[in-house]
């Protein structure tokens, strides 16, 4: 499936002033140069990017609102005259779930069509997928889920949280604010919850805490009675689950069922892996009590999260919800619009070099800044999952929270 | 590794244990009983067993989304009505999908095969044009979400003992239907030998429709029951598919009982072994375990013993 998608055109005053022809052909020729010596899809009105996400397999439950973000941002960036004068046109490709099929349309976004920027990838599997591509033909993807670090290109920026921004903050509240001692280490089966058990087992140890339990169960697994049964045996005082998919809504579900009510935080339940857009299938009856800890809240009462979340339920319907991964895909076209104004120009090697320490001020989550290592300085809340299916802000911390893709002693 | 607990803690743990491996079952033989009707009594293998699940998961989603907009008054009682919706609605569409594709495939089973695994792709397109890609969450009522306490630490999830009601209910009728009908003596005589049957004045051709209706009906029902205990979207079906092919040829195909009893078997070995050890762990053993009996039997279970 290709889309390519114009936008409003409009006409550049100053070409309309040029006396000659030839005087304007000279004149943009050296313009065009200036700004993309590679050989990118750049004209003088209008400048390509591709879109790369799965909208059709068992991924595009997660990944439509990130490309809806993506499509939101860009046609914003277009209203504010585009970047560098330019108006953004983007290619739009689906992955379709299917990890080969993603590092074919990268290639295909990179080579045929030459964008000047790829948002795109949701699972880690994908992002491995595409990554050599990225790198052979230096391509820059602004990849936006929260992942479990250990992973570092100069072709990628990372605008989601890497594990220790998300876990360890989380861990510190529930320790200093509910007295939690003891954790089951609960989660799917592959490298994002195992790794993210990692980081949380070596902290809780750290402090002195202890881990009664650690248990991963097959992706799509659907039967959680026998887990519950030894959780209830081992009485945690907090049940961290790193669940995804469809067995997120069967283990909620069964939770409740088992007679474990999650508003009464004995245990507490507090997840990295539930947003808005989980909730909206596990259904908010099922998960209210529950905390989560990530960077972004629909519920964040700031004004550029008010204007996001107008802005987008106006664009893509009342109905819809935004969580975490949709406001970091949010973050990429913008990023991206303030690296290539800083570089003056679309080369790939000018934007990564004017990347680390771009700001932006109007971030839905409050602030946001590239750190020399391609991930964001981010805060990091906690949620308390509301029966709307909408999370309380409760807590956030103070500090931006500097991101540690290889933190030294949690690997 | 029990030493650290008393001894009312580790019955009370047993007992819910054992209820967990109970309701484990009734899961695989909702899940499987359908395929089976299909499998053992047609010899297709309906690959878009889990989409007619789904199918019925949707339907009790719309249901709820009626009462609690024009009855809400009703609404605790609209999961019985959702169910028997589900089961027709799954059984038609069944029988059309019979109609339109299956009969023209009866000679050539590894067709049928492909034929339902295409389906099962279009169903799943089609529920994420209708319904959109993300899971949809059905609202039930709360007398089905709480657990009943039995005693201070034993505590009966109450849709899980629904499940195993509505397992229990069904599978009778099936048994009842297959061995004390009319209709049943027919769809046996079929599976012993075809011709014969239709020598004898059966009309096969309607026997098979109505076999893979019911097939279909039964998914739609336990489609409609798992809004309990799982996820319904346009692809959750995919969850359940490969342990019901698991629990189907385990069992021997033809055979409902086998079908019981190997749900039985699977159930038991996996609650078990997960409460001793990890879940991935837990599902690698079963699947060994199988392999190996299958290696031993590759007829199953219980089969059939017909003359071919």
């Amino acid at each position: 499936m290709t889309t390519t998608v114009r936008h409003t055109h409009q006409p550049k005053r100053w070409a309309k002033s040029l006396l000659g022809l030839a005087a304007s052909l000279a004149f943009s020729a050296t313009l065009q140069a200036e700004v993309n010596t590679t050989g990118l899809a750049v004209t003088d009105t209008t400048v390509k990017v591709g879109i790369l996400h799965s909208v059709t397999g068992t991924m595009a439950i997660s990944e439509t609102g990130s490309v809806q973000a993506e499509m939101l941002a860009i046609e914003q960036i277009n209203a504010m005259g585009g970047v560098l004068g330019r108006q953004i046109e983007y290619i739009q490709e689906d992955g379709a779930s299917d990890w080969p099929t993603f590092a074919e349309k990268s290639k295909k976004l990179l080579v045929n069509d030459k964008v000047a920027a790829v948002f795109g990838c949701w699972t880690s599997a994908s992002r491995k997928a595409v990554l050599p591509i990225f790198e052979q033909y230096n391509g820059m993807l602004y990849y936006p889920t929260f992942y479990e670090g250990l992973e570092q290109s100069p072709n990628v920026i990372y605008t989601g949280q890497e594990a220790t921004q998300q876990i360890i903050a989380g861990i510190d509240w529930v320790v200093k604010n509910k007295g939690a001692k003891s954790f089951y280490l609960l989660g799917s089966d592959y490298i994002w919850p195992r790794t993210s058990n990692k980081i949380a087992r070596k902290h809780i140890e750290k402090l002195g805490l202890s881990v009664v339990g650690e248990e991963y169960y097959p992706l799509g697994h659907t039967q959680f009675n026998s887990v519950i049964n030894k959780i209830k045996l081992k009485k945690p005082d907090v049940i961290y689950a790193i669940v995804v998919g469809g067995s997120n809504v069967a283990f909620y579900k069964q939770l409740k069922a088992a007679g474990i009510d999650m508003t009464k935080e004995k245990p507490l339940v507090l997840t990295i892996s539930v947003t808005e857009d989980e909730v909206l299938g596990i259904g908010g009856e099922n998960m209210v009590g529950a905390y989560a800890a990530m960077k972004y809240f629909q519920s964040l009462p700031n004004d550029n999260n008010k204007a996001f979340v107008e802005a987008f339920k106006a664009r893509w319907g009342k109905d819809t919800v935004i969580g975490d991964v949709t406001q970091a895909a949010y973050l990429g076209p913008w990023l991206w619009k303030a690296a290539v104004e800083k570089a003056g120009s679309f080369d790939i090697d000018k934007v990564r070099a004017a990347s680390p320490g771009i700001e932006l001020t109007t971030a839905p989550e409050g602030y946001v800044k590239i750190h020399p290592n391609h991930h964001l300085w981010s805060k990091t809340r906690i949620g308390h999952a509301r029966a709307d299916g909408q999370y309380d802000v409760v807590f956030e911390t103070e500090q931006l929270i500097e991101p540690n893709p290889f933190p030294e002693g949690y690997q | 590794m029990f030493a650290e607990y008393t001894t009312s803690e580790l019955l009370s743990i047993f007992a819910m244990q054992g209820v967990a491996g109970l309701i484990l079952f009734s899961v695989f033989v909702l899940m499987a009983l359908g395929l089976a009707i299909i499998f053992g009594q047609m010899g297709v293998i309906n690959m878009a067993h889990g989409e007619f699940m789904i199918l019925g998961a949707y339907v009790t989603y719309l249901t709820s989304e009626l009462f609690s907009a024009y009855l809400p008054d009703y609404f605790s009682s609209y999961f019985i009505l959702a169910m028997i919706l589900a089961f027709i609605a799954a059984g038609l569409l069944g029988a059309l999908v019979e109609w339109l594709m299956l009969r023209h495939l009866y000679q050539r089973p590894l067709d049928t095969l492909l034929a339902t695994w295409g389906l099962s792709l279009i169903l799943q397109q089609a529920y994420r044009t209708i319904f959109g890609a993300r899971e949809v969450g059905v609202t039930l009522p709360d007398w089905l979400m709480g657990s009943y306490p039995l005693t201070d630490t034993i505590e009966l999830p109450i849709n899980g003992l629904f499940v195993m009601c509505l397992a229990l209910g069904i599978s009778l009728t099936v048994g009842i239907l297959m061995y004390r009908s009319r209709w049943g003596t027919q769809v046996r005589a079929v599976v012993q030998n075809r011709p014969m049957a239709g020598a004898v004045g059966i009309n096969t051709a309607r026997v098979d429709r109505l076999t893979f209706a019911l097939g279909c009906g039964i998914a739609g029902v336990a489609g409609s029951a798992f809004t309990m205990i799982g996820s319904t979207g346009p692809t959750s079906g995919q969850l359940y598919i490969v342990d019901t092919f698991l629990v189907v040829v385990f069992g021997g195909a033809a055979s409902l009982l086998g079908t019981i009893a190997s749900a039985f078997t699977i159930s038991q070995a996996q609650s078990t072994m997960e409460f001793f050890l990890s879940g991935s762990m837990s599902k690698v053993l079963t699947l060994l375990f199988v392999v190996f009996i299958l290696m031993l039997r590759p007829q199953g279970l219980f089969s059939l013993k017909v003359r071919r």
